[in-house]
C-alpha cells in the first residue's frame, strides 16, 4: 500500500496538484517560448524536437561536465540553435513556416535519439529539488511539494513576458511585426529579423523545457521522453490565447492532465490506465474544439499567424 | 525620379518642387503612376534613378527610416495600423527611437495633450480592429502629425471616408498646411479634392509629369483633358426606362454576425424588382461585406430569410442555376476566383459541370470549356496572353473583366455587385458600368453595394443607405442628394464606432 492510497481522495488530489507542479515545468516553458514565436506572426511547430534535443543535449552535457545547471544553459543554446535554423529556413521565399516545422520535429527528434544513444544507461547529475512541503509530515504532501528552480523561474518569467510585451520597445515592435507586417514595414523594422530573434528565443526557452525532462522529471533520457508535450504545448499556446500569464494555467492545467494517470494508480486505481494516461491529448482534442469556430477567427491572434489568415 | 517594373516603366522622369506650406495635389488616373512615385520618395523602392533634395541637400533615400528621419511622412491607401492595438499603442510606435521601455502614463498624457490642439479626437483607448474606417484614417493622420512631420503624403486618403468626412479632413490639413507648419501632398484622383482644397496641382499620366498648375488658374476641362489625355472621356452608360416587374429578390430580416461574433447585420429587409438597380450605400465596415457573404453563401446567417422569385432561396448551386443568381464579389482574385487555374477553368466555375460540358456525367469536354472561355475572352475584351494563362497573371482591370464574363454572359436573374470598379481606370471602370446597366435594361434585378457615391447616383434607381448594419435611409434616384446621403452614411453626424 501506499502513502496516496492510505489518504483516498485526498491523496489523489495531492498527488495531481505534485504532477501538475512537476509536469507542468516543461509545458511552461515550450508555450512561453512558442507564444513569443507566435507573437511575432510564426508558428514553430518543430518544439517537440527541439524540446527532444534540449533534453538530449542538457543530459549529455550534465554527464560529461558534472554540472546540471550547465547542462541546462546548454540546451537552451542547442533550442536556440533550432529556432534560429527554423527562422532562417523560414525567411527563404514561399517557404511555408508549418511545413518546415513538422520537418524539424521529426529531424528533432529524429537527431535527439540517434545522438542520445549511448546517454541512456549512465546517469547524469540532476537538478536539486526545493523541499517546499518541509512544513507538513504528510510524506505524500513532502514529494508533492518536491519543486525545481526551474518552474519558479517560468513563474516568474511569465508576468515579466506580459510586462515587457506591453511596456518595452522590443515588445511593441514584435507585436507591431505579428500583427501586420505592412505596418512593421512601413514603419521600418525589419519583419524577418524580429521574427528570427523570436524564433530563436522561442527555441531558448523549449530546450530549457527539454533538460528539465531529462534533469529533473522524469529525471533520464529516454526516447520516449517528451511524448507529445512539445506538440501539446503549441495547442496550449492558442488555449492560453497569445498571453504569457494565462500560459502558467494552462501548463498547471495540462500537468495536472498529465498526473492523473499516474496518480489514480497510485491511489489503487489500476483499471483504465491507459484512459487515464490519455487526459492530456483528450484535453488538448477538447480545447481545440472548443476554440474553434466556423464564425469566428480566434481572439487576440496575431493577424499574421498563417492560422488565423 | 524613374522606375521600371520589368519592361513596364511606371515613372519616367518625373519631377517635383514642393514649398514649405504647400498643399500639393498630385492627379492621375490608377496606374498613372502616383503610388509608384510616393514609395520611392519614402524609399518602399528604390528609383532607378532620381533623388530628393531638402533645403538645398541631396538625399538618396534608402528605406521609409531613413525617409521618417528627414521629416517625411505617408499616409498609405492601405491601412498600416496595427490591428489588434490601441490607438495610444499605434501613436507611439512611429518614434523614432522608440524608447526601450515606454511609460504609458507619461505617453498617454503627451497624447491627450497633443489631440487638445487638433480638430477631431480618437480615443486611446480603442483598439483599432474596432474603429470605423474614417476613424482609422484620422488615426493614420494623427499619428503623422504627432510625430512632428514637415512633409505629410497622404496616398487616396479619401477612398475610405463619406464626402462629409472627407471635407472635413482635407480642410483640416489645409488649415494645418496654411500655417507653415506643414506641407501636404495629397494623391488622388478625384478632380473634386484638388479644386477644392489644393494650391498646386501636378497631373501624372502613364508615368509622366504631363502638367503643372496652380489651381487657382486651371479649369475642369483643362485638369479632365490632361488627366485622360486625348482619349475621350466615356460618357455616361445608357439607362433605358423600364416597366415595373414584379419583386425578384427579396431579403426579409436577416442578421448576422462577423468575424467577432458581433452583430454585423440587424435584421435587414429589402426587395429589388426586375429592371432595378438597388443601390447600397455606406462606407465599409458597416455590414455589407457580411450581407454579401451572406447572400454568397459564404456566411451563414443567424436569422432571415432570403426569397428569389418567391420562393425561398438556401444558396445551393442548383438554386444558383435554377433562378440565375449571380455574383461579382469585391476583390475577384481572392474572392471569386481560383487564381492559380487557368483562364479557362476559371470562365467554366459556374458551369463545367452543366450537360453541356460534361461527357457521361463525369467526364469534362476540355473543347467546348475551350471554346466558351475564346468566345467569352473576344465578347468581353479579355486581354490575356492565351486561355491557358493562369488567373493571376492578368491584370486587376481583366481579372474584373473575366469574372464579369463568367457572371454576366449566361441568363442573369439576380446580380450581387460590390464595389465592382474599385482599382480599375477610367476605361474599365465605364465599361463594367455600361454592363451592369446593360443587365439592368435585360431585366435583371441588380443589387450594387459601392462605396462610391458617385457610382451609385450614376447607376442606381433606388438608393439605400446601410450604417451599422441596418438600412437607416432610403431615397429614389431622382431625389439623390449627395449630401443627404452621406449624412446618413455617417449617421447623426458623429462618428461612431462600428460595432
Amino acid at each position: 500500500m501506499t502513502a496516496a492510497s492510505e489518504l483516498g481522495a485526498w491523496g489523489v488530489l495531492i498527488a495531481v496538484i505534485g504532477g501538475a507542479l512537476r509536469v507542468s515545468t516543461p509545458y511552461l516553458f515550450v508555450s512561453l517560448g512558442e507564444t513569443l514565436t507566435e507573437k511575432s506572426g510564426r508558428v514553430n511547430l518543430g518544439l517537440e524536437g527541439t524540446l527532444m534535443m534540449g533534453a538530449m543535449s542538457g543530459y549529455g552535457v550534465s554527464l560529461a561536465s558534472g554540472s546540471a545547471w550547465f547542462g541546462v544553459f546548454v540546451a537552451g543554446l542547442v533550442g536556440a540553435a533550432f529556432g534560429l535554423l527554423h527562422a532562417a529556413l523560414c525567411s527563404l521565399p514561399r517557404v511555408n513556416d508549418i511545413a518546415v516545422g513538422i520537418a524539424l520535429f521529426i529531424f528533432g527528434t529524429g537527431l535527439a535519439i540517434y545522438l542520445g544513444k549511448p546517454l541512456i544507461e549512465p546517469v547524469a547529475p540532476s537538478l536539486p529539488a526545493i523541499p517546499l512541503g518541509f512544513w507538513s509530515d504528510v510524506p505524500a504532501l513532502r514529494s508533492a511539494l518536491e519543486i525545481n528552480a526551474l518552474l519558479i523561474l517560468g513563474i516568474a518569467l511569465a508576468p515579466l513576458l506580459h510586462w515587457g510585451l506591453a511596456n518595452t520597445r522590443w515588445g511593441l515592435i514584435l507585436r507591431t511585426v505579428g500583427d501586420s507586417a505592412d505596418a512593421a514595414r512601413a514603419l521600418g523594422f525589419s519583419v524577418n529579423g524580429v521574427r528570427t530573434a523570436a524564433t530563436g528565443l522561442g527555441g531558448f526557452l523549449a530546450g530549457i523545457g527539454g533538460a528539465f525532462l531529462s534533469l529533473f522529471y522524469p529525471g533520464t533520457w529516454n526516447e520516449g521522453l517528451s511524448s507529445g508535450q512539445g506538440l501539446m504545448a503549441v495547442t496550449l499556446v492558442i488555449f492560453a490565447r497569445w498571453e504569457p500569464i494565462n500560459c502558467i494555467y494552462a501548463a498547471l492545467l495540462f500537468g495536472g492532465a498529465s498526473a492523473l494517470g499516474p496518480a489514480l494508480q497510485a491511489a489503487g486505481v489500476t483499471g483504465n490506465y491507459y484512459l487515464y494516461g490519455a487526459a492530456p491529448y483528450i484535453l488538448t482534442l477538447l480545447l481545440l474544439i472548443r476554440s474553434s469556430s466556423t464564425r469566428h477567427r480566434l481572439r487576440g491572434a496575431p493577424s499574421e499567424l498563417t492560422i488565423s489568415k | 525620379m524613374s522606375k521600371s517594373f520589368g519592361a513596364v516603366r511606371a515613372l519616367d522622369g518625373v519631377s517635383l518642387r514642393i514649398a514649405p506650406g504647400a498643399f500639393h495635389a498630385i492627379l492621375g488616373e490608377n496606374g498613372a503612376g502616383k503610388s509608384t512615385l510616393v514609395k520611392c520618395i519614402m524609399g518602399h523602392h528604390r528609383p532607378d534613378s532620381g533623388h530628393l533634395v531638402i533645403d538645398g541637400m541631396r538625399h538618396d533615400i534608402r528605406n521609409p527610416r531613413q525617409a521618417h528621419r528627414l521629416g517625411l511622412g505617408l499616409v498609405y491607401q492601405h491601412f498600416t495600423l496595427v490591428p489588434n492595438m490601441t490607438a495610444a499603442e499605434n501613436l507611439v510606435l512611429g518614434q523614432d527611437p522608440l524608447p526601450a521601455v515606454i511609460d504609458w502614463d507619461e505617453a498617454r498624457e503627451r497624447a491627450e495633450a497633443f489631440q487638445r490642439g487638433m480638430p477631431f479626437r480618437i480615443e486611446l483607448d480603442a483598439i483599432v480592429t474596432g474603429l470605423a474606417a474614417g476613424e482609422k484614417q484620422k488615426l493614420e493622420i494623427l499619428k503623422q502629425l504627432y510625430l512632428d512631420r514637415r512633409v505629410l503624403m497622404l496616398d487616396e486618403p479619401t477612398s475610405v471616408l463619406t464626402p462629409a468626412e472627407a471635407d472635413q479632413i482635407l480642410g483640416m490639413l489645409r488649415d494645418i498646411a496654411a500655417d507653415g507648419r506643414l506641407s501636404v501632398i495629397l494623391i488622388t484622383h478625384k478632380l473634386r479634392e484638388v479644386l477644392a482644397f489644393a494650391g498646386n496641382v501636378s497631373i501624372l499620366r502613364g508615368g509622366r509629369l504631363v502638367g503643372e498648375a496652380k489651381v487657382a488658374e486651371i479649369d475642369e476641362g483643362e485638369l479632365t483633358r490632361l488627366m485622360f489625355g486625348q482619349k475621350a472621356v466615356p460618357s455616361a452608360a445608357m439607362r433605358r426606362a423600364s416597366k415595373v416587374q414584379p419583386v425578384r429578390l427579396e431579403i426579409r430580416n436577416l442578421t448576422a454576425r462577423n468575424d467577432k461574433e458581433l452583430i454585423a447585420c440587424d435584421r435587414i429587409s429589402l426587395a429589388v424588382r426586375g429592371g432595378e438597380i438597388l443601390g447600397i450605400a455606406g462606407v465599409a465596415g458597416n455590414g455589407q461585406r457580411e450581407l454579401v457573404e451572406v447572400l454568397a453563401a459564404q456566411r451563414e446567417p443567424e436569422a432571415g430569410d432570403i426569397r428569389v422569385a418567391g420562393a425561398r432561396y438556401r444558396r445551393s448551386r442548383q438554386e444558383m442555376r435554377r433562378y440565375g443568381v449571380f455574383l461579382l464579389t469585391e476583390e475577384p482574385l481572392h474572392n471569386g476566383c481560383v487564381r492559380a487555374l487557368s483562364i479557362i477553368d476559371n470562365l467554366a466555375i459556374r458551369n463545367f459541370d452543366s450537360r453541356d460540358h460534361t461527357a457521361l456525367g463525369c467526364f469534362l469536354r476540355r473543347k467546348a470549356l475551350r471554346a466558351q472561355a475564346i468566345a467569352l475572352i473576344e465578347r468581353f475584351g479579355i486581354r490575356a496572353p492565351s486561355p491557358d494563362a493562369r488567373l493571376d497573371t492578368l491584370s486587376g482591370g481583366n481579372v474584373q473583366r473575366a469574372v464579369l464574363a463568367r457572371e454576366l454572359s449566361g441568363r442573369v436573374s439576380v446580380l450581387i455587385a460590390q464595389n465592382p470598379c474599385v482599382g480599375l481606370d477610367f476605361a474599365a471602370t465605364s465599361e463594367i458600368r455600361a454592363r451592369l446597366l446593360a443587365a439592368r435594361n435585360g431585366g435583371a434585378a441588380i443589387l450594387l453595394f459601392s462605396e462610391d457615391l458617385d457610382e451609385l447616383i450614376e447607376l442606381a434607381d433606388r438608393i439605400l443607405v446601410m450604417f451599422e448594419g441596418r438600412i437607416v435611409y432610403e431615397t429614389g434616384r431622382d431625389g439623390a442628394d449627395r449630401h443627404e446621403i452621406g449624412r446618413h452614411m455617417a449617421s447623426r453626424q458623429s462618428w461612431r464606432r462600428e460595432s
